[in-house]
Parts: structure tokens; sequence; C-alpha cells
């Protein structure tokens, strides 16, 4: 089952191994066991060479630059250091190109999205034209002006959406004053073409309680931007368990389970890879929700620890975010060349053991 | 793919409905899990899984057999559609609610949807509204069981017969019928009546007659939406009216499949030479040469190819694709198979809108009877050529008129277009090399190829080569169909139609529909041909032409086009999906006086929005869905 979005091919994976390494780790001592791997059987044949890329010749900004083919507009730009914003685009998915923050000028009739269009020789690319700035600006405005971004940003690669706010000038506010929140579960009720008459007193948004409905995470819509990320980590690209799909059409277009059940009745396994990927803090740990809510998530105080996963043979890379000593969340590095920041529901939501204290369990539990 | 799915089994009849459709195709439930069962010497086994799942393009027919059979699609018939075509629940969810005719809350069996689009909101819609609102409730909410419940719906594609409305009435066989001019009251003793016999409209007589009464009586009644019927000098007309569209004897008997015949006699690249050399352009609205499309498929290595005709015509004030469907479906059948023949594709897919019931039950009958006839499948005309149509009703989306998000729609998945390149003659349907045309487009070829290049280049402008079909509402004596060559000036057209309808002045014109633009009476010079249209700042698109006399209400037209907008975009990017909603709210605003700041600021802040909405929307729906609200804007006197 393939997504029929049609994406151009994403270049292979980098040559080097992309496990992260900390500075201060020490040089990695080769044990006997390494040491003693007899060369390879002839019968067996040596990997197949890198596919060969061709350099392609082109313009950014008015600087000739070589890219090889294959790669994407935005790949190009960031590798010569020209930052472009991006919302819905995720190192480990294949690009969306829904959220058209990541417009070029290259010429034609529209702007160009960068995240999903590979580059062709002789392409001449603006990347901060006033007519890209524009466009960007009001993107920033409109999503601002029905989303709630404020959790949008601080942990994205590429600065914040507050940063690209200030930058590109973008005043959400000039469309109105929000509209009250709509009830819960109303907005997964609409039907398709038909809505209520807007007074224009008030500015539509996505705002919703927060669906609370089992124990590992939480989704909060009214942070939403439809980016298709998590529906793209569930179904073909990831998890293929397609628990969730985006439902209904336009603004009223939301992600949804099979008719709207609660998520403990739907086929989510909870392997948490929605999370992982959501640019918005729409999919939240319910741990990570609930210390939100009592004002305790303290990010300057959490440190980051990777280990690799205890629970079987596969031996995934964990990324553990850890406060006052306590395990808070688990990631896995979305580079990682092996889980591409997947994991399954014991990686990521199985920790609790770890931080079993005595006075939890009761004296039985020492260790 | 392990599937889940929660929802408890589906009822008999949603069954029945559902194997009606997919049984003939993909065979019986292959096993009891398929249906909805475990049996115990299955438990380790499951069948069909791979193919039954490549042919996920069923889905959307077989959502449609639920909401005809029932009027409305539960959970569980999705998940008994889910088990036979092994789709995710969450998915075909997702397809279903994308739908505007469907619907996955309770309805009853019986809805009436009225048109309030351009044209019949002219002719007094709003009054209809008002009687059902009284009457039935609020749209879309039953009164009681087993009643009836009504919908507001955007342009049904009946302009020349406006108001209009299309009445869906679930059951086995399912009604389903389009009709104009209809009223309040009519409406109302017809769902009170209950025999489902009593006609929605004077034209719903059309639908129920199979097309077979005597000729004069049946041209009379065409003629009220193809004035010209029955002219001699028609191309693209020329049969309507004249023949038993359901006859392929008919259809033969009046030079029908000549050009499929001479098509073979050419060779496909002589056909191909043949539609380049004419020069004609898409008509659906986005003018790109035809001939260019086809020699693209034709060179493509990638197999399978695939012929796509795009019925789904619902710009709104457009309806000359539906008398093409309607009156002549024979020779969509024949152009699709040149165009097939011509490119190297075996298999085409019209794709109808849903709100076109006639059309489709005439192309129905036109592809199975030319496919009894030899014109259709393994070896057509026994010049072993392999070719055969498919038919595929939309499901109320605007959206899906677009030819990527078509491609979606057919192949089972949310009509929501996608980036291009690649383009379509490189990927399209099913990820083949794809030739997709409007209907009108199509019937353009049978003539080029009969009548050769040179003919059909003399006629029309050489940027603008051919005739073209205008549909022509509003306030005109005559609305309707009118082919004439390229050329005329659009105060030409309207004097086709009759003029302005009692004598009144002339206040403006919307050319080519909600993606299209409002032009002032000092338009009325301007030849209505691609390039002049360009010229002016204006467009064709595919030829909608809605007259507004001096007491039409520009400001609740603009309004009526911004909710357009704002129920017809897929919600895919950002400028299209929330761009929409405030264009919509600015407008309430304009129209209430309650503006934030001045008039000026709001116009600015319009112009900002429709400026990236422009550069920076994924599809043509986004690009140009500010382009009629702003023309009305700037019209003299709207902003008084």
């Amino acid at each position: 089952m393939t997504a029929h979005r049609d994406r151009p091919p994403l270049p292979g994976p980098e040559p080097t191994g992309s496990r992260p390494t900390r500075p201060d780790d020490p040089p990695t001592p080769l044990s006997p066991i390494v040491t003693d791997v007899p060369a390879p059987s002839p019968r067996i044949p040596a990997a197949p060479p890198a596919p060969h890329r061709p350099l392609l010749d082109m313009t950014i900004d008015g600087r000739p630059v070589a890219v090889p083919a294959g790669s994407t507009i935005l790949e190009a730009c960031r590798a010569e250091g020209i930052d472009i914003p991006t919302l819905c685009q995720v190192e480990a998915l294949e690009p969306a190109g829904v959220c058209r923050l990541c417009v070029v000028d290259t010429g034609g009739r529209a702007l160009t999205p960068s995240c999903s269009t590979p580059v062709t020789e002789g392409m001449d690319v603006r990347t901060g034209s006033e007519r890209v700035r524009h466009a960007r600006r009001l993107i920033l405005e409109l999503i601002g002006s029905a989303v709630r971004m404020d959790l949008a940003g601080p942990e994205l690669p590429d600065g914040s959406v507050a940063a690209w706010m200030a930058e590109y000038g973008a005043d959400p506010t000039r469309f109105g004053p929000p509209a009250p929140p709509a009830g819960p579960d109303e907005r997964d009720d609409r039907h398709a073409g038909h809505h209520r008459a807007p007074d224009g007193a008030v500015a539509e948004t996505m705002a919703q309680p927060v669906k609370v409905d089992n124990d590992y995470y939480v989704r909060d819509y009214s942070r939403c931007i439809l980016c298709y990320k998590c529906v793209d980590a569930c179904g073909a690209e990831a998890q293929n368990t397609f628990a969730i799909s985006v439902a209904g059409r336009g603004f009223d277009a939301r992600i949804s389970t099979e008719g709207n059940v609660p998520l403990p009745t739907s086929a989510c396994v909870y392997c948490g890879n929605c999370i992982a990927v959501c640019p918005t803090g729409a999919l939240m740990t319910r741990t990570e929700f609930e210390m939100r809510e009592a004002g305790t998530w303290d990010a300057a105080a959490q440190t980051t620890t990777e280990t690799i996963c205890g629970y079987c043979g596969v031996g995934c890379t964990l990324s553990l975010t850890v406060q006052d000593e306590r395990i808070v969340r688990v990631l896995s590095p979305l580079g990682h060349d092996i889980t591409r920041g997947n994991l399954c529901v014991k990686g990521r939501f199985g920790y609790a053991f770890v931080q079993s204290r005595p006075t939890d369990a009761g004296e039985a539990r020492t260790g | 793919m392990d599937l889940h799915i929660v929802a408890p089994l589906a009822s008999p009849e949603e069954r029945a409905a559902i194997d009606a459709v997919l049984t003939p195709l993909i065979g019986a439930p292959a096993s009891g899990r398929a249906a909805g069962e475990r049996p115990y010497e299955e438990a380790h086994l499951a069948h069909g899984g791979h193919e039954a799942r490549s042919r996920r393009d069923l889905l959307l027919p077989a959502l449609h057999a639920v909401q005809d059979r029932i009027g409305w699609v539960s959970e569980p018939a999705i998940g008994y559609i889910c088990r036979r075509l092994t789709i995710p629940p969450a998915d075909a969810h997702g397809v279903a609610s994308f739908y505007a005719l469907l619907s996955t809350r309770p309805l009853p069996p019986t809805a009436v949807h009225v048109c309030d689009d351009m044209a019949c909101r002219l002719a007094g819609s709003e009054r209809i509204c008002a009687d059902l609102q009284r009457a039935l409730g609020p749209e879309g909410e039953p009164v009681d069981e087993g009643g009836a419940t009504w919908f507001r719906s955007p342009c049904l594609g009946r302009c020349e017969q406006a108001p209009a409305a299309l009445l869906t009435v679930a059951g086995d066989p399912a009604r389903r019928t389009g009709g104009g001019p209809v009223s309040g009251p009519a409406i109302l003793d017809l769902l009170r009546d209950g025999s489902g016999a009593r006609p929605l409209g004077m034209d719903d007589a059309v639908d129920t007659d199979g097309g077979t009464s005597p000729t004069e009586a049946r041209l009379a009644r065409i003629r009220r939406s193809v004035p010209q019927a029955g002219r001699t000098g028609l191309r693209l007309l020329r049969r309507i009216g004249t023949i038993d569209p359901t006859s392929l004897e008919d259809f033969v008997a009046a030079g029908g499949y000549s050009a499929l015949r001479s098509s073979i006699e050419m060779g496909p690249g002589a056909v191909i030479d043949a539609i380049v050399a004419a020069g004609p352009v898409g008509r659906g609205g986005a003018a790109f040469p035809t001939g260019r499309k086809w020699a693209a498929v034709a060179a493509a290595v990638a197999r399978p190819k695939y012929v796509v005709c795009d019925a789904d015509e619902a710009e709104p004030g457009t309806f000359k694709d539906r008398a093409l469907l309607e009156e002549d479906p024979f020779a969509i059948v024949e152009a699709m198979t040149i165009a097939g023949f011509a490119t190297g594709a075996e298999r085409g897919f019209i794709y109808i809108r849903g709100e076109y019931p006639l059309g489709e039950a005439r192309m129905a009958n036109a592809i199975a009877s030319a496919r009894s006839a030899g014109f259709l499948g393994a070896d057509v005309m026994g010049a072993g050529l392999a070719f055969d149509i498919e038919v595929r009703r939309g499901g109320g989306a605007y959206i899906c008129g677009e030819e990527t998000a078509l491609f979606a729609s057919i192949e089972g998945y949310r009509g929501e277009p996608r980036n291009k390149p690649p383009f379509p003659v490189e990927r399209g349907l099913f990820g083949g090399p794809t030739v997709i045309n409007n209907v009108e487009t199509l019937a353009n070829v049978p003539w080029i190829v009969l009548e050769g290049s040179d003919a059909y280049a003399s006629r029309g402008t050489p940027g603008s080569t051919g005739d073209k079909l205008f549909s022509v509402s509003g306030h005109v004596a005559r609305p309707g169909i009118y082919e004439t060559e390229f050329g005329p000036t659009l105060g030409e057209i309207i004097d086709l139609a009759g003029g302005v309808r009692g004598g009144r002045r002339l206040r403006a014109v919307l050319l080519g529909g909600a993606a299209g633009v409002f032009v002032g009476p000092d338009a009325l010079d301007m030849p209505l041909t691609y390039e002049h249209a360009a010229e002016a700042g204006a467009t064709l698109g595919a030829g909608a032409i809605v007259v507004l006399d001096e007491t039409a209400d520009l400001l609740d037209l603009a309004a009526r086009i911004a909710r357009f907008f704002r129920d017809e975009s897929c919600g895919q990017c950002i400028p299209c999906r929330i761009g929409t909603v405030r264009q919509e709210e600015l407008l309430a605003r304009i129209r209430s006086g309650r503006t934030r700041g001045s008039v000026q600021d709001e116009l600015a802040l319009l112009a900002d929005l429709g400026r990236a909405m422009r550069d920076a929307s994924i599809c043509g729906l986004g690009r140009t869905a500010n382009e009629a609200i702003a023309s009305a804007l700037r019209l003299p006197g709207v902003l008084a």
C-alpha cells in the first residue's frame, strides 16, 4: 500500500553512519571478537558501490552551485547554508509539500515548494525575493490565526515559529480576534461541503478540547497544522498500522481514527511514532502533557541520554529526555539509519520500571 | 498490513448493496474473514489480501452503493467494504468524509439538494431554501425518522433551468434525478407524495422517457437547454436532439464511428499529427494544447497508459458537458477510443460528477452497447485494438475536476491534488502516463479526424482554433448552451442568447465561473478567444458566461463564491485551506459594514491574501479562489 501523493524519490541515506556521538565519548576500544572477524568470503559479493549521482549546475540567489542530482531544492539550499523555514518537512519522512512555507521562486507562474521539488539542470532559484517573503509572511499569519503555535518551533532544527514570525513581520491578529473554541468532537462531525456562514467578527480557528482518551498520549488538535506527518508515520511510511487518516475537507479537515472512535478502540498500537514527527506539539505524551499542565515541564533542566533499548534484539537507539533524575520522554534520533526515529510501544513508553523506587512498589523492589 | 476493524458487522442490506458492486468484479468473499467472521478452519488462513488491495479503486463505487441504498454510509458499512477490499478503515473513513454527496451521519432516505449558486441565486433559490427550512428544519437535519432532509448545493450544472435541484431517494433501485425550474411548494408536494413518480421540475421528464420519444418532441424539449439543437452548421452539437442517445444504431447512422474507422486507417502517428496541426487546446479551463498531451503520452515508454475523460463539470455556471454526456454519449466513447488508439492506452475511465445522474446512465449505456457491438473490448472493430472504458461517479467535490485530484479520487484516495511536476503525461492515473481531456475537448476529436486539421484550424483564430461551447445563464432571454467558432465578442454571444432579459441594462458578466472573473459592460467588445481574454486580464475558463443585469447584487454573488471556495478547498495546503476561510470572513465584514479598519484596509488585506494564495497554493483551486471576488469588488459601484 502506498500513499497516492506522488513525490520525487529522496536521495539515499548518507554513507556515513548517523548514530549521534557525544564529544566526550571515549574512543571505542576494539574488542578481540571484532578484530578476529575473518576476511569476507569471496562467495559473498561486496556491497554495490553507492550510486553515482552526477552534479547539476544551478543558481541559488544568483550564486552558481553544483548539486547532486536527485536532491531537493531545500537540500541544495541548506547545503549552501541558506535558511528556509519548514513546518511539514521531517527528515525521516517523504515531503508532503503542504505547509507551503518553504516556497521559493523558480521563475514559474506560481512559487515552488522546495521540500518536494527536485533540482533540475540550469534551475534558477530565488529564496528571499519579495514575492517569496510575502507568501511566507501570509502563510505564517494564516497558520498563526488558526492554530496554537506556541509549542511549534523550539525543537525544530532550524529555528522557531516565533522567530520566523518576527523575521517575516507576520501579524496573525490581522484577521480579527479568534472565535470561541469548538465543542468536544464538534469538528469531527462536520459534513464536507457545508459550513455555518461566518459574520466576520471573529476568525475561525482549530481550537477545540484536547482529546485525552488513553494513558500514553494526548491529541491536542488545536495545535494541528494538518502536515500529514502523523498519518504518514502511522501508515505506509513507517508503522503500517493505518490507525489515522485525514478526514473531512477544507478547513474542516482533521486527523481522525475510523469513525472518530477513541484511540483505545481504534487500530492504534501506541508506538508513538506520530508523536515523534509532530512539529507543533499537537501530539504529546501524557507525561509531557500533564507536566506542562502542572507547570513542571522545564526544558532548560532536561538532559538527553542515549542508550539502547533492552526489550528485544533489534537494539533501537533510545534518546531519553531526563528531568530531575526521571525519564520524562523517550525519542529515537530521526536521522538514525536503523530506526529512522521509530520505536514500538515498549521502547517509547515502557520505561516506568527504570525509575521504580522502593517507595513506589514496596520493599520487594530494591534494585 | 493487519486490518483492525472495530465496527460491528454491516447490516444485510448494506452488505447486499456492497456485494452487488464488488462481487461481479472481484468475486464473492473468498473467506469468512472478508465477511466479518473467522471460522475455526480459517484461523491461520486469509485469502485475497493482495488481489483485493489492488482494487482500492472500487472504494468510491462501493461507498456510493451504500449511500444509494441506505441514504448514508455507516461505520459498519465502511468496515465491510474495508474487509472486502483490504483497506484500513481510517483511510476509508477519510475518503467517505471527503465527499459532500456521501454522509457518514445518519440521514433519512430522501434528500433534496437545492442549488443556490450563481444562476439559481439570480432565479430565487433563497426563497426555495427558506420554504424548505420552514418545512423541514435546518439543512442536513432530518425532522423525523423516515422523513426527508435538504441541503444547499453548489452549482448543479443546470443553470439554464434555474432554479434547479437534485433529488436523491435511497433504495433499490435508488432514484437520483436533477431538474428545474423548481419551487419550494413543488418540492414539498413531491416529498409528501411519496409515490416517487412525480417529476422534479420540467426537465425531469427527459430523465424518465429513456430518450425514445418522437424526435420532434425530444427536440423541442432539448432546445430548452440547447437552443441551436437541430440546426445545420454545428460541429460539436450536431447530433444533439436529432438522435436517440441510447441507440448505437442511431449514432452510427448519423456518422458515428466513421472517425474511429478513419483513425485506424490513418495509424496512431497520423492521428496525433492531425490533432497537433489542428491545434485545439483543452476546453476544461486550463487551455493546454491537446496534441502535445497526446504526443507526450504516445511517446512515453512506461506501461500501462490510460485515457481519462474529465466529466466532473463543477465550475459554477458551466453545463455544456452535461448536454454532450446526456445527448451524444457515443461520441465521447468514440473519441476516447481514438485517444486510446493514438496513444497506446488500453484502459479508459470517464469520471462523471455525481450531480449528473442522467449523463452517467447514458454514458454507462453507451459503453455497454459499444462493448457488445465490438466497438470496445479486446478487439475493437476487428482491428486488433484493445480498449475499454469504466465509468466512475464523483461524490460532490469540485476539486476532483483538478486532474491529479481526479486521479486520486478514481484510485480510491481522498480527492487531493498533488504537486506537479510530474505531470499526468508522465505519471498520471495509477502512476502511468495518462491523457486526461475534458468532455468537450474530446468532442472535437472525431471532427478533426474526419475533416482534417486544415478544415478545423480554418475555424476560429490562429490562437484559438475550432468551435467553443458557451454555457450562457443568468439574466438573458434564452439561457442555454451555444456553439460558435472562436472569435465573436462577448456581446455577440449574449445577443445569441437573446440579450439581457426584460430590456434591462447589463451590469456585469461572470466569465469562466467561480475560478473566473467579473467583467463590466466595457468588456462586451472583447472577442471570446483565449488570447484576447488573457490580454484583457480575464479568462474564458470552460466557457461559462453568467450575465448580470442592474438588479444583481454583486456583493451577494461574491460572498457566494467565497463560500463556494471555503467549502470546496480540499484542505491540504495552508494558503487555500485557511485563506478561503479568511476571505469569506472578510467579505462578511464588508457586507455588514463592520469592517476592521476602513474598507480600504480590508481590500488591502484581501489583496495580500489573494497574492499569497495565487503564489503558494498547490493547485488551481487555491490559485484562482481570490480572482472572481477581487474582480467583483473592483467593479464600479459595488463598494459604494
